[in-house]
Order: structure tokens, then C-alpha cells, then sequence
């Protein structure tokens, strides 16, 4: 790809003796979309703080263009930073506080009333230069901190949280209305978010944190289809993770039964973690199926039904569009391609079991509710 | 139903008001326009303002200076606590309302002590060889006792706003380009403006009215309309002419706050409503 812009070396941070970063090792590269992904607590706002300038690392270097900027005090940055809930000036109105960087950089008025107009045209804020802050809705101010940050052309956008405090639909539209400005300006974004959809919708690369840790890096598509471990698994939409065993290359047992994968390169015999997407999993008549099994409990989510079936003890979620009571017997099957062979990990066992499915599912929700500081 | 027992609940504030505030004001305003020997109407008590108006010119001169000192030191110590941990701000709040513990008036006396011809520092002064100098009865002396005596005053409005003041707006500004200095020029100072207006209203009205600084730090050359309006009732026995000096002091305290609120209320939380 393009070249390489950031780079982080061995990046710890630690508050009163509490790690907060373990040993990050990152780069991002010039006009690409990387998004920090990870629950509360992960680091990955502590990472974008660190670049921004805001926070100074325990150990570890910051690279910028070559260049180690670890003592570059953040008004000295390429970068510009879209805060979480924004931090927009409530004593300046929409053009003044867009113009904010320029009046500070001390451009000539032509060129900043050149380059505000032009930013208001692309954030599609025509028309509203002189209203005061607090009398724009969530999304309108969310488009002046973007303006605010871009009018100055950073080499670097760094988004923190940015469409949190937004409802689900306008929160859709930003999203195209973020990647659309990030092609059209051709800069770096690094976009901070915990939210797993949000992620997989915008990025060109997804770094998934947890502890302090990276746990994986990829793109979009490798993240959900090759899960390093049960974590990511489990972060990254919604998964049943089962014990196995590899007995040889594409050759996996459980349940007391051989299946065919497409995995390759574990030593024989190894015990693993087996990832089996709920939406991938096809239903048969029992008969049929490679696994038959009772379905204990059905809700309705608008595209589809999740299911919970219970195969020997161990409950599943299914996703599918056709309705099977609670209480019915279902057979399934499973192509090679959607199991997926994972090494075991730390978080082995940890994720990945429907029996507390309700409870699991108020934990997320309660996850999505808290923001990180 | 609600509002009746609102109102029901204010009804003792509202005759308490009445009774010590509206009442008394009428009374100032009628003595004010009629003639002491006959109890007539008449304009001749504020005609005989004129001679006054000097005196009300420097009071509201000291005041401002009073005022205006009371904010460049009062300033940077609300910016001080209000940056402290949540633990240091309290203390530093009660340190900074002790004086306001002690009386005024003994709090305006012990300045006399120290300041006067035989006293603390004049003594140590000529114990040094520098020699007494006249400290007391000086303009100087004046202000440094509005400015002592007002200074919380300050001091608690600009904290109150300061504290507000979101840190991330900080890191906004640091990110788009400002170093430290233009940080505090283009946010925090604009920021605080409300406390600023609230600090200066709130020295400036007590200041402009008192009588007993000037009385016990002041000489004949620094008598205020406080004092005026005073000798007016106590010695002079024209308590007609005091209450045309009151209603004037009075009018003008209400123009200072009314422009003072009429800036504040463009900005956002004015901390006097």
C-alpha cells in the first residue's frame, strides 16, 4: 500500500502502577482508515491520546514521518483530533469555531474565509456560520468538530468516540458521510470506537485492543472471517466457540464427531478453539443433520430469528430467517468453510457459551452505554 | 394547586420585603423630594446634589480601582484552586472565606493598627532607620482597605466559573495550534468573562457605598459618598439631603449591575443572575 506515516514501538503506559498499554507495536500508513476497536478499558483511547500529543507514554517511541515525537507538545502536531462529545468553543459561533486554527496559524482573512466556506460546503453546514453552538443538534455539532479539525488539513485525523452521542440512524449516515471526507481528502484517519459494526463499515484496517494488548490486525473482513482467538471471536459479532481437537490438517473433532475444515498448520492432535459463526450455521430436518438438537428459546430481532439450541448440554445461537418454536427438534449442518480453527488463548472458555444468553446480551448493551475517558 | 402553595410558602418573604425593603424605599423617596422645614414637595434637596457630585465621582473612582485590582489578584488565585484536587479545592475555599469570619469592622481596625503613625510598620520602619512614613489617612490606604475587605468576593465568583470550564476545550485548543499563552487568551479568559463581570459587580456595589474604610483609613481628601450620606444623618440633621444622596447612590448601583448583567447575559452561566 502507501507509505508508512505513524509508527508505534513498544508503547506501555502506566497510571498509579496500573498498565494501561502492554507493549503496542503499530504503524499507519499515509490515506489510510484504521480504527482502534475494543471495550471499555482496552487502551485505544489512551493509544489515540498518546499520538495526539495529549498523553505521554511510560516507555515506547512515536514516530512521525521519521521522526521520534514523543516531546512534541500536541500544537506542534500535523494532527487534529475530533473529540468525544466534541469540545467544540461555546463562546465562538459555527464559523469561528471552524476558523479557530487558521486564526491561530495567522492565514490572511481571504484565505481563512476561503477555507471555512469550503469546509462548511463539505460537511454541508451552508448557511449556519453565525449560530452559537449549543443551538445545533448532536449531528450538526458533530460535523463543526469535524470541520473544526479538518479546515487546518492535518496529514492525520484522529476521531475519538465520534458518533457515540449520536441516534443509530443519523449515526449511519455519518459514518458514509466520514469515509466519503476521508477518500475525498485523501488523509489518515485514526478512529477510535467500540463499536464492532461501526468498524467493520469504515476501516481499510481494524485493530482490535483488549488489556492493554493488540489482538489482532487485518482488515475488516479477515477480523470477522479469521479470529485470532476467542476474544475477537466473541467481540467481533456474535460466535459459538466449542473445545476440539485437530487431528491433522482439515480434519477437526467435536462433539465426538470428525468435521472437514479449511485450516492448516496445527500440530497433530492440538486442542483448539472451534469459532461457528450463528448465521452461517444451516438448518435441516433432524434426519439430515450432523448435530440434532432442542431449540430452548426464540426472539424475533427484525431481519431474522436468534435461536438458542441445545446440542448435549451445550447451547448455541443460531441465526436464521425461518421460525422453529421453542421446544422443536432441528438438525444442522456445517460446510467447511464456516468453521473456523483457532489456537487456544488466555481468554479460552471465556466466550462463546449461549447458556446465560440473556445475561450476556445485557452485558453488551450495558458495554455499549459506558464511554471510555 | 402547586402554585398556590408556592406562593403560599413566599408569602413570609414577600411581607418581610414589604415591610424592611419596599417600605423604607418609599420613605427614601419622599424624604428625598420634600423640603426638611416644611414638608413640601420640592427638587431643591437633589438641586443641592450638585455640590456632591465630586464626591461621588471618586467614590465610584476608588471603587473601580478597588474593583479592578481585586481581579488582577484574584484571578490567578480562583485559576489556582479552581485546577486543584477536589480535597485542596474545599480547603483552599475556606481559607479563602476566613476573613469573612471575622467583623468588618475589626477586620478594617487592625489595618489602623498597622498602618497608623504609631504603628506596626511605622515602628519597624524606624527601628530599621527608614523612618516613619504617613501611611494612613492616604488614598493608599483606602483602596487597600476595599481591596482587602472585597476580595473574596472576587475571588469566589471567577472560581465558581473557572471550575466549569471543560478541560477538553484545553486539549481542543492545544490540538488546533495554540501554545499555553494563546490557550488562555482565546479560551479560558473569554471563558471566565462572566465570573470577571459577577467579581467586579460584587466588589463594586459594596465598595462604592461604605463609609467606614474611608472614615478609619482615609483623610480629608478622601471622603466618599458613603460618608456624605452619613454625616448627613448623624451630623448634619438633614436626613432629606442623605435620602436625595441614597436614591442617586441607589439609581447608580442599579445602572452598574444592569450593564454588568446586560454583557454577562450574552455569555453562558453568569454566576449573578
Amino acid at each position: 500500500m502507501s507509505k508508512e506515516l505513524i509508527r508505534l514501538r513498544d508503547l506501555t503506559m502506566e497510571f498509579d502502577g496500573e498498565r494501561i498499554l502492554d507493549g503496542i507495536n503499530l504503524y499507519f500508513n499515509d490515506h489510510e482508515f484504521l480504527t482502534l476497536l475494543g471495550p471499555s478499558g482496552c487502551g485505544k483511547t489512551t493509544t489515540l491520546r498518546i499520538i495526539g500529543g495529549f498523553l505521554k507514554p511510560t516507555s515506547g517511541t512515536v514516530t512521525f514521518d521519521g521522526k521520534v515525537i514523543n516531546d512534541v507538545p500536541p500544537y506542534k502536531r500535523q494532527i487534529n483530533t475530533v473529540f468525544q462529545r466534541y469540545a467544540l468553543f461555546p463562546h465562538l459561533d459555527v464559523y469561528d469555531n471552524i476558523a479557530f486554527g487558521l486564526k491561530v496559524a495567522k492565514l490572511s482573512k481571504d484565505e481563512i474565509d476561503r477555507r471555512v466556506n469550503e469546509m462548511l460546503e463539505i460537511v454541508s453546514l451552508k448557511g449556519y456560520e453565525n449560530r452559537r453552538i449549543d443551538n445545533l443538534s448532536g449531528g450538526q455539532q458533530q460535523r463543526v468538530a469535524i470541520a473544526r479539525a479538518l479546515v487546518n488539513r492535518p496529514k492525520v485525523l484522529l476521531l475519538d468516540e465520534p458518533l457515540a452521542a449520536l441516534d443509530l440512524r443519523l449515526r449511519k449516515d455519518m459514518q458514509n458521510e466520514l469515509k466519503r471526507i476521508q477518500q475525498a481528502m485523501g488523509i489518515t484517519f485514526i478512529y477510535v470506537t467500540h463499536d464492532q459494526e461501526e468498524a467493520l463499515s469504515m476501516s481499510d484496517t481494524v485493530v482490535v485492543m483488549d488489556k492493554g494488548r493488540i489482538q489482532q490486525i487485518g482488515r475488516p473482513e479477515d477480523i470477522y472471517n479469521e479470529p485470532k482467538n476467542a476474544f475477537v471471536a466473541d467481540f467481533i459479532g456474535e460466535s459459538n466457540i466449542l473445545d476440539g481437537v485437530m487431528l491433522a490438517d482439515y480434519k477437526v473433532r467435536f462433539f465426538g464427531r470428525t468435521f472437514e475444515c479449511v485450516d492448516s498448520g496445527f500440530a497433530p492432535n492440538e486442542p483448539v478453539d472451534v469459532v461457528i459463526r450463528p448465521e452461517d450455521i444451516d438448518i435441516v430436518p433432524p434426519s439430515e443433520g450432523h448435530l440434532v438438537g432442542t431449540v430452548t428459546s426464540v426472539t424475533f430481532k427484525g431481519l431474522n430469528y436468534d435461536i438458542i439450541v441445545e446440542f448435549k448440554g451445550f447451547k448455541w445461537l443460531i441465526q436464521t430467517t425461518d421460525f422453529h418454536a421453542a421446544g422443536s427438534t432441528i438438525g444442522i449442518r456445517l460446510n467447511p468453510e464456516d468453521i473456523h480453527i483457532m489456537h487456544k488463548s488466555d481468554y479460552s472458555g471465556m466466550f462463546g457459551d449461549y447458556s446465560s444468553y440473556s445475561a450476556e446480551y445485557d452485558e453488551l448493551t450495558e458495554d455499549a452505554g459506558d464511554e471510555e475517558e | 394547586m402547586k402554585k398556590n402553595n408556592s406562593a403560599l410558602l413566599s408569602t413570609p418573604y414577600i411581607l418581610w420585603m414589604v415591610a424592611f425593603t419596599l417600605i423604607p424605599l418609599g420613605v427614601v423617596v419622599y424624604y428625598a423630594l420634600t423640603d426638611p422645614a416644611t414638608g413640601e414637595f420640592t427638587w431643591g434637596n437633589l438641586r443641592d446634589l450638585n455640590q456632591y457630585w465630586g464626591v461621588l465621582g471618586q467614590s465610584i473612582g476608588y471603587s473601580l480601582v478597588s474593583a479592578l485590582i481585586c481581579l488582577l489578584l484574584g484571578y490567578p488565585v480562583a485559576y489556582y484552586i479552581a485546577h486543584r484536587s477536589p480535597t485542596a479545592q474545599k480547603m483552599l475555599y475556606m481559607l479563602v472565606m476566613l476573613p469573612m469570619c471575622m467583623s468588618f469592622l475589626l477586620r478594617t481596625l487592625a489595618w489602623v493598627g498597622l498602618l497608623q503613625d504609631t504603628g506596626i510598620i511605622n515602628d519597624f520602619l524606624a527601628f530599621i532607620g527608614v523612618g516613619r512614613i504617613q501611611l494612613i489617612r492616604t488614598p493608599g490606604a483606602v483602596v487597600l482597605g476595599m481591596v482587602y475587605n472585597y476580595l473574596p468576593y472576587m475571588i469566589l465568583p471567577l472560581y465558581a466559573t473557572i471550575v466549569k470550564i471543560d478541560h477538553r476545550l484545553v486539549e481542543a485548543a492545544e490540538d488546533l495550534g495554540c501554545s499555553g499563552v494563546q490557550v488562555f487568551g482565546r479560551v479560558i479568559l473569554p471563558l471566565s468573562v462572566p465570573g470577571i463581570l459577577s467579581g467586579i459587580t460584587m466588589v463594586f456595589v459594596p465598595a462604592v457605598s461604605t463609609f467606614y474604610i474611608s472614615q478609619k483609613l482615609g483623610g480629608t481628601d478622601t471622603v466618599l459618598i458613603g460618608d456624605v450620606i452619613e454625616r448627613q444623618f448623624k451630623q448634619g440633621n438633614n436626613p432629606n439631603l442623605g435620602a436625595a444622596l441614597s436614591l442617586v447612590l441607589m439609581i447608580l448601583v442599579f445602572i452598574c449591575t444592569g450593564i454588568m448583567n446586560r454583557f454577562g447575559s450574552d455569555e453562558e452561566g453568569g454566576v449573578i443572575a
